[in-house]
């Protein structure tokens, strides 16, 4: 188990590299195939309407004209180590881990993301435990009474949820209970340790919104599953040994149809914890999603770079968990 | 029909039927099972299907019962509702199944529960996939002692070892850590039985217990399973579609066909003196060592029934080779089971003294 855990870890790192590699070669490599000189490059890192001599001034101070290996070993330095961008006069220092430094707001990307995280988490996780507890409790429910109204309707909401789009659901959420009946009136987010209460309160519509479109999705998924698995002959041993029908469903059941569950959760939320970007953008939540969006309109490519980064790593850390549970979970894994 | 008109009649006829069953006395004291025109039938969108017709049969303390069929003949069906497992199902069932005295169609599912894996136990066809992946077998056979026996997981986890140990596991204080995929197909089957057999049960049924495994394999197991009947005295259920395991094992030997019953005996009469056309047709088909090997094989023509549109009149029919010999008695009629000599019934239009003519002439000099 340790050995397995070990190998992940290497293999994690190692899979980190090749994303920031790609990353990188998206942002720097692709558009010099594409016929792009480093004036033009660095005349997107300075945001819009730059004066030449500013573009100038900016491809120097970030090596534009060097190697592109010479400026993924440098951009690789700054995340552990941190970035001096020095030239002439203009002296800036970016502290580690340095994702790069957005020059159109004067600030290093990472205390801007890092600002942004806690609302993206704190939306990311409380959705996560409503839809995964919601989700999967319904998705069993209706697969033991396969057929059944509740079944029926469970999943006819389920497939809404599923196709409906989150500034559609939103939307009518926010009309509904915060404006005709102001029930959450307030959508400002408060940070936990200022007020847990307001902070609840307040994320308690875009939670559920979140939460509607995954539980959909979760709902079919362990159904599905759990459908399955109960027609497996190892449900009939265990009903022939006499056991309780709850634990069948619990112990044998919900066990065995639980597992593919886990991998698609890890990774669901890995995914939104680099941004949820239409929920922030619909409940206008100051996190990594919307922080996304403010980038790509604004052209500030370091910024964007630095989000795609943070996301991989996300998701990337996020694969890392769910193997490694998976072990736990299932011992055929375990080799 | 009704459920209970169905009964009722079920009732006259077992009443006919059951004094003949096996010649001995109902209610005996060695008797531990008897099932009386048992009826499985599963409404489908299709229509009906007669997955057990009329079933009955005895099974007595330390003694085999061999069910014989082909696939879809009722075999399984009818050991999972010895078993209660088609509660939940949409499964119409009638009849009676008296389990030591105690009618168990139509009993509580809590009372049925109780019974299931401590009075009677039941093996499956493939270790593999009966054996829960996450569950180390283990503990899958402390949790099927612990259901029944209030005991610590500690003395559980020894009484595992010990069974374990018993059915052949070698190491068995190691592998009964092992999960069913460290296994080899032998191995598990045997943890299987272990796991049957934790809470000594009465009556062992054994649906299949070689099919999934090889061949140099199912000799050992049902070896196993006949040393331990011998040790514990469970009455066994064997449930299969080789006649050769049967040959092996059974003390009596009920033949399936399209959910009824075609022929029932002991083992020496369905062997040395069978008298249904299908059960000539099983040994028929039945490759043998000790011929030579440019004799083919005797294959039933056909294909079993539908059980939604069976034939009418006898089941058998279209694929009955003498079916022409009946006079038309065969499409008309569905030919009750009769005793033919003491303890050996089947289901035939033709006279008893043609089919014994049958096989002496035909039949068996061509085996």
């Amino acid at each position: 188990m340790i050995r397995f855990i070990v190998r992940r870890l290497i293999v994690t790192v190692f899979l980190l590299l090749v994303v920031s590699m790609i990353t990188f070669g998206i942002f720097f490599l692709i558009p010099r195939l594409a016929g792009q000189n480093s004036y033009q490059l660095a005349s997107q890192y300075v945001g819009r309407n730059p004066t030449p001599s500013a573009i100038h001034a900016i491809e120097q101070k970030l090596g534009f004209n060097e190697p592109l290996v010479v400026q993924y070993g440098r951009f690789a330095k700054g995340i552990v180590l941190g970035a001096h961008y020095n030239a002439g006069p203009d002296k800036t220092y970016c502290p580690p881990p340095c994702f790069g430094y957005s020059f159109r707001n004067q600030q290093p990307v990472w205390p801007m993301m890092m600002s942004d995280v806690p609302v993206t988490a704190s939306l990311a996780f409380g959705a996560a435990l409503l839809w995964l507890v919601g989700g999967t409790a319904i998705g069993v429910l209706s697969a033991l009474r396969c057929g059944s109204v509740f079944d029926r309707a469970a999943m006819g909401i389920a497939l809404a949820g599923v196709s409906l789009p989150i500034f559609f659901t939103g939307l009518i959420a926010l009309e509904l209970f915060s404006f005709k009946w102001p029930i959450f009136p307030d959508l400002q987010y408060v940070s936990l340790t200022q007020n847990p209460y307001l902070w609840a309160r307040n994320l308690a519509l875009p939670w559920t919104t979140l939460a509607f479109l995954y539980a959909a999705l979760y709902a079919r998924l362990t159904r599905a599953g759990m459908l399955e698995t109960m027609s497996e002959d190892y449900i009939r041993t265990a009903r022939a040994k006499g056991l309780p029908e709850r634990n069948v469903i619990v112990k044998h059941g919900l066990r065995a149809a639980l597992t593919p569950i886990v991998t698609i959760f890890g990774l669901d939320l890995g995914l939104l914890l680099g941004g949820a970007v239409l929920t922030e953008f619909t409940f206008s939540l100051h996190g990594l999603g919307l922080f996304t969006v403010l980038a790509i309109q604004n052209s500030d490519l370091p910024e964007i770079l630095g989000v795609v980064m943070l996301a991989a790593f996300f998701v990337v850390i996020a694969n890392l968990i769910v193997d490694i549970l998976y072990a736990v979970v299932d011992p055929r894994v375990r080799y | 029909m009704t459920r209970a008109e169905r009964n009722g009649a079920g009732r006259a006829m077992t009443a006919m039927a059951r004094a003949p069953l096996r010649g001995r006395d109902p209610g005996a004291p060695d008797e531990l099972l008897e099932v009386r025109n048992l009826h499985i039938h599963f409404p489908t969108d299709d229509g009906l299907v007669k997955a057990v017709d009329g079933l009955s049969f005895r099974v007595d303390r330390g003694h085999t019962l061999g069910i014989v069929g082909e696939s879809g003949s009722g075999k399984s069906v009818t050991s999972l509702g010895i078993l209660g497992l088609h509660e939940g199902t949409n499964a119409l069932i009638s009849g009676e199944i008296w389990l030591d005295g105690e009618e168990l169609v139509g009993t509580t599912p809590a009372r049925i529960r109780q019974l299931r894996g401590d009075k009677v136990a039941m093996i499956f066809q493939d270790p593999l996939s009966s054996l829960h992946p996450y569950y180390s077998v283990g503990d899958q056979i402390i949790e099927a002692y612990r259901i029944h026996n209030d005991v610590s997981r500690k003395a559980a986890r020894r009484h595992a070892i010990e069974r374990l140990d018993r059915v052949g596991i070698p190491q068995a204080a190691m592998r009964v850590d092992s999960y069913p995929h460290q296994l080899s197909g032998g191995m598990r089957q045997r943890a299987m039985i272990a796991m049957a057999l934790s809470c000594d049960p009465e009556l062992l049924i054994a649906d299949e217990p070689t099919t999934a495994l090889d061949v140099t394999v199912q000799a050992q197991i049902l070896d196993l399973i006949s040393d331990l009947q011998a040790e514990f005295g469970s009455a066994v259920i064997i449930i299969t579609h080789d006649l050769g395991v049967v040959a092996e094992l059974a003390d009596d030997v009920l033949v399936m066909y399209a959910g009824k019953a075609v022929e029932y005996g002991s083992a020496d009469d369905i062997f040395g003196r069978p008298e249904h056309p299908y059960t000539w047709g099983l040994l028929g088909s039945m490759p043998r060592l000790d011929r030579e090997r440019a004799e083919r094989l005797m294959p039933i023509r056909g294909t079993p029934p539908s059980l939604i549109n069976v034939p009418s009149g006898c089941a058998f029919r279209p694929r009955c080779a003498y079916a022409d010999l009946t006079g038309g008695r065969s499409t008309d009629e569905v030919p009750p089971l009769r005793r033919t000599a003491p303890g050996h019934l089947s289901a035939c239009h033709l006279p008893v003294g043609e089919r014994r003519g049958i096989w002496a002439e035909k039949i068996e000099p061509n085996l």
